[in-house]
């Protein structure tokens, strides 16, 4: 016995006390799906390359966003940002501007001429893509990264499909749709213009697999008496014209008659040819247009004017003679007998568009619906092989859902030449109720400005201009990170037990499990959700 | 720290770090090489205020002090959890004496170290509010006012929890506890007893006084760091849940902590020489049911008469207009 005066026990560390045998339940870090990922029909991971671009490191958070998608400049400008409608923090103030720094980046990329890493070997694969519209050029890129050798075929003298001919130029400056189309063929993809594909079973000879994006650009039309002398044109040749040296020639009154955003594009562009405050005539009401909120406001800014509740009977010389609608209960629009004369000198039918499936006449008992393509889950047509998307497969027209098919597309061919499979993980989605919102100071959203209205009523500039580099940055940083570690410390400082072990700068945290009592301070106090208590098995 | 407002940040200074920030503008907490004065394997229950405030509290001292420290603990929940024989969960130089004299033992530490020409070794004296508020009181008054250097800081929990929720001086009114029992026409702990610390503190004029929460770690690191850099007398008074003896979630600790702050009841202030030099604006003001409704001791209160939780309403109340919590 060699212990001093009183003392019966060694000295030790309560190291020796591993409390975490007191746990019924155990805190794990997640990656949740954020909802402003899970809304985008293209499936970019917005939260993914914010969080690079927080940080200033926009070379880096540029090439995360090209991973699901070709066109930041682009999309930047011309989607309707369906993550911004799901943004959790529009719960909080105002939800985040993603497209406005997505539009940053691009516009970065173009100036330093950033090229996406070509990671994956040659296959020695090659594939056919019919159609250079946003869904298969996004095919084609995603196919080239994969390490697949993509030959596109075009029937216009140019790339680009809607892109060129159905969006405006002060929406999609055409100087930003060359960069983002050239830097495709920077990396490789063959793109052969003015091949108009008449037998699609001819072309694919010699391909291991074709996808098709031959878009919709028949115009709808309706059935409406006119004299000799009036003039009716359909939108999709008078945006196409737009593209050609000779502009159109509308008049001073003209006329749109749809609901669209094809039908906003219409009367903006006749506004800026010179015409007096064209009217858009629309059967139903303001609130069941389908035109977009921001686009319909811009309009209505720009001295567009609407007539809702109205269809087109009758065209004469110099004026259009509409009849005046109800609603029913359903909603649907009935004749009410009363006509009125309106001024118009051209009618712009914008009641949308078919897609044009003769090439595909000799593809034995192919399916389609509607005059589209039926595809399945992996984008593929009835035909193995001969995969489709964008327009011309039954969905939403736009381009970011066209991009979305182009890569979902991309993927599930690569699969299909390997013989496999391809599942994308589920994620659960991260709401806003699992954030801890004590923790996110305020900060409005950076409103772009807005190009000076006498402009934007007579010239094609770009209507919204982009942000400087100050204002992404701040943008970015409003960014919740919804459901994603962004390494706030938080639950290394609030655990009572110093059960949070934090690895350093990138390397986020660990728990300590020895140690760890189960309270759920850590997944309480995360501002973003990433923690997630689960019930031990005791 | 600097209060120099950081804006358009997604946390601001309100999360423990920031990988945006300045290394010196996220919390001691935040770093990696943080002193973890106490130590994992310490028996506090799940969601411990107290542990935690302890550890916030002794490692931004160890930073202020270049972890030349000594501290002196009364006996309570910190001292029990901490150090059951022959473990310990302290990685500074400890002692521990008996319930009533924290506050005379860091004295006589202080003492000693003057006459070793040992300036550089600070000394804290650190207790809860029933070795504090009435148990220590008169030791701790006795080191204010003689001055002598040390700081002392009084981790509350509003009652005796180490015996089992007994009340103490701390309790506030309307409480459950096992001695004020929710029975009877005024169920808990009566109104107009009890008594304020800090204030108590201000009253012997000594250099420094404040109260802090856990809720807001910045506030509370910066006021640590103040009072090392001032000698003489200091006392902090940090605010700690008890999960146990609160009847709250232990998850809920944390929030507990805010509310109370945001509801008005805990008023967080500093104080030099006596007069109030600064405090911190409540952020988003709430009414004092969602900080009473989180904790089973006031669950009786959430009957038929709700007189007592217009009392205790009226209370915070007091406090804003008192202390100034309300930005204008």
């Amino acid at each position: 016995m060699k212990k001093p005066f009183a003392i019966t026990l060694d000295p030790g560390s309560s190291l020796a006390n591993h409390t975490g045998s007191w746990r019924t339940e155990r805190p794990v870090y997640v990656d949740r799906l954020p909802p402003c990922n899970h809304a985008c029909p293209a499936g970019e991971d917005v939260q993914k390359w914010l969080y690079h671009a927080e940080s200033g490191e926009y070379r880096k958070a540029w090439e995360s966003l090209v991973q699901n998608n070709p066109f930041p400049a682009i999309m930047g400008r011309v989607c309707y940002h369906p993550c911004e409608t799901a943004c959790n923090r529009g719960a909080l103030d105002e939800s985040v501007g993603i497209h406005a720094v997505e539009r940053f980046l691009g516009d970065e990329a173009i100036r330093q001429g950033w090229l996406p890493e070509m990671k994956e070997k040659e296959t020695g694969k090659k594939v056919l893509v019919i159609g250079s519209g946003p869904s298969g050029l996004s095919c084609a890129y995603h196919l080239r990264l994969l390490g697949h050798r993509v030959v596109i075929m075009e029937a216009e003298d140019r790339a680009g499909g809607m892109m060129r001919y159905g969006i405006p130029k002060y929406r999609l400056p055409r100087e930003v749709l060359e960069a983002e189309v050239g830097r495709l063929e920077k990396i490789g993809i063959e793109i052969r213009l003015k091949q108009k594909v008449n037998d699609v079973m001819e072309v694919m000879e010699g391909f291991d697999a074709t996808f098709m994006a031959v878009g919709a650009h028949i115009a709808k039309r309706a059935y409406i008496p006119a004299g000799d002398a009036s003039r009716i044109i359909d939108a999709v040749a008078m945006l196409h014209g737009m593209e050609s040296d000779s502009r159109p020639r509308l008049g001073r009154h003209v006329v749109v008659y749809g609901g669209g955003n094809t039908a906003i594009d219409v009367a903006r562009t006749a506004k800026r040819l010179g015409a007096e405050e064209p009217l858009i005539v629309y059967r139903r009401t303001k609130d069941r247009m389908p035109a977009h909120e921001s686009e319909m406001n811009e309009a209505i800014e720009e001295g567009i004017r609407f007539r809702w509740l109205s269809t087109v009977k009758s065209m004469e010389e110099g004026s259009i003679t509409v009849e005046k609608m109800v609603l029913d209960e359903k909603g649907f629009p009935q004749p009410t007998g009363e006509f009125e004369q309106i001024e118009a000198d051209c009618l712009i039918l914008a009641l949308g568009q078919e897609s044009e499936l003769d090439l595909l006449k000799n593809v034995p008992r192919l399916e389609t619906e509607k005059g589209m393509v039926k595809v399945d889950h992996a984008m593929m047509t009835s035909r193995p092989g001969l995969f489709a998307g964008g327009d011309m497969v039954p969905s939403e027209k736009t381009v970011t859902t066209g991009i979305g098919h182009g890569k979902k597309a991309a993927r599930h061919i690569d699969a299909w030449l390997r013989n496999a499979d391809f599942h994308e993980e589920e994620r659960e989605i991260a709401e806003f109720g699992m954030l801890n919102t004590w923790y996110f100071s305020d900060a409005p959203k950076t409103v772009q400005p807005v190009l000076d209205l006498v402009r934007r009523q007579s010239t094609f500039d770009e209507v919204l201009s982009g942000l400087s580099e100050q204002n992404a940055l701040f943008e970015a940083r409003r960014c919740l990170s919804c459901g994603n570690c962004f390494e706030c410390d938080n639950c290394y400082g609030v655990c009572p037990d110093n059960a949070v072990i934090k690895l350093g700068p990138g390397l986020r945290f660990r728990f300590n499990y020895d140690f760890c009592k189960g309270c759920g301070l850590c997944a309480q106090e995360c501002p973003c959700g990433a923690i997630k208590m689960i019930p031990e098995s005791i | 720290m600097s209060l120099q407002p950081v804006k358009f940040y997604q946390t601001g200074t309100f999360t423990v770090g920031n990988r945006l920030l300045d290394e010196s503008m996220r919390a001691v907490q935040a770093n990696m090489t943080r002193t973890n004065s106490l130590n994992s394997g310490h028996r506090a229950c799940q969601g411990c205020g107290e542990a935690l405030g302890a550890r916030y509290a002794i490692d931004a001292a160890m930073r202020a002090a270049k972890n030349r420290l000594i501290a002196a603990n009364a006996t309570g929940c910190l001292e029990v959890f901490s150090t059951p024989y022959p473990e310990t969960s302290w990685q500074i130089p400890w002692m521990h004496s008996v319930f009533a004299n924290a506050a005379s033992v860091a004295t006589g530490i202080a003492a000693a170290l003057k006459v070793k020409k040992k300036n550089d070794v600070r000394v804290i004296a650190q207790g809860g509010d029933g070795g504090t508020t009435d148990i220590g009181f008169a030791c701790l008054s006795g080191m204010f006012e003689r001055n002598d250097d040390v700081l002392y800081i009084c981790y509350d929990n509003e009652a005796y929890m180490n015996t089992g929720v007994q009340r103490s001086s701390a309790t506030p009114p309307g409480a459950r506890t096992a001695t004020t029992p929710a029975v009877g026409p005024h169920p808990g702990n009566p109104f107009g007893t009890g008594k304020n610390l800090p204030l108590i503190a201000m009253a012997h004029q000594i250099p420094y006084v404040a109260t802090a929460s856990i809720a807001n770690l910045h506030d509370l690191e910066a006021k640590v760091e103040k009072a090392m850099g001032i000698r003489g007398a200091r006392y902090i008074h940090i605010y700690v849940p008890c999960p146990l003896g609160w009847g709250s979630l232990p998850s809920d600790t944390m929030k507990v902590a805010r509310l109370a702050v945001e509801s008005g009841l805990f008023p967080l202030f500093e104080a030099e020489h006596g007069e109030i030099t600064s405090r911190i604006p409540i952020r988003r003001k709430v009414p004092v049911e969602e900080y009473l409704k989180l904790q089973r001791r006031f669950a009786h209160l959430f009957g038929e008469d709700r007189t007592a939780i217009r009392m205790i309403q009226e209370i915070a109340d007091r406090n804003i207009a008192k202390f100034g919590l309300e930005e204008k």
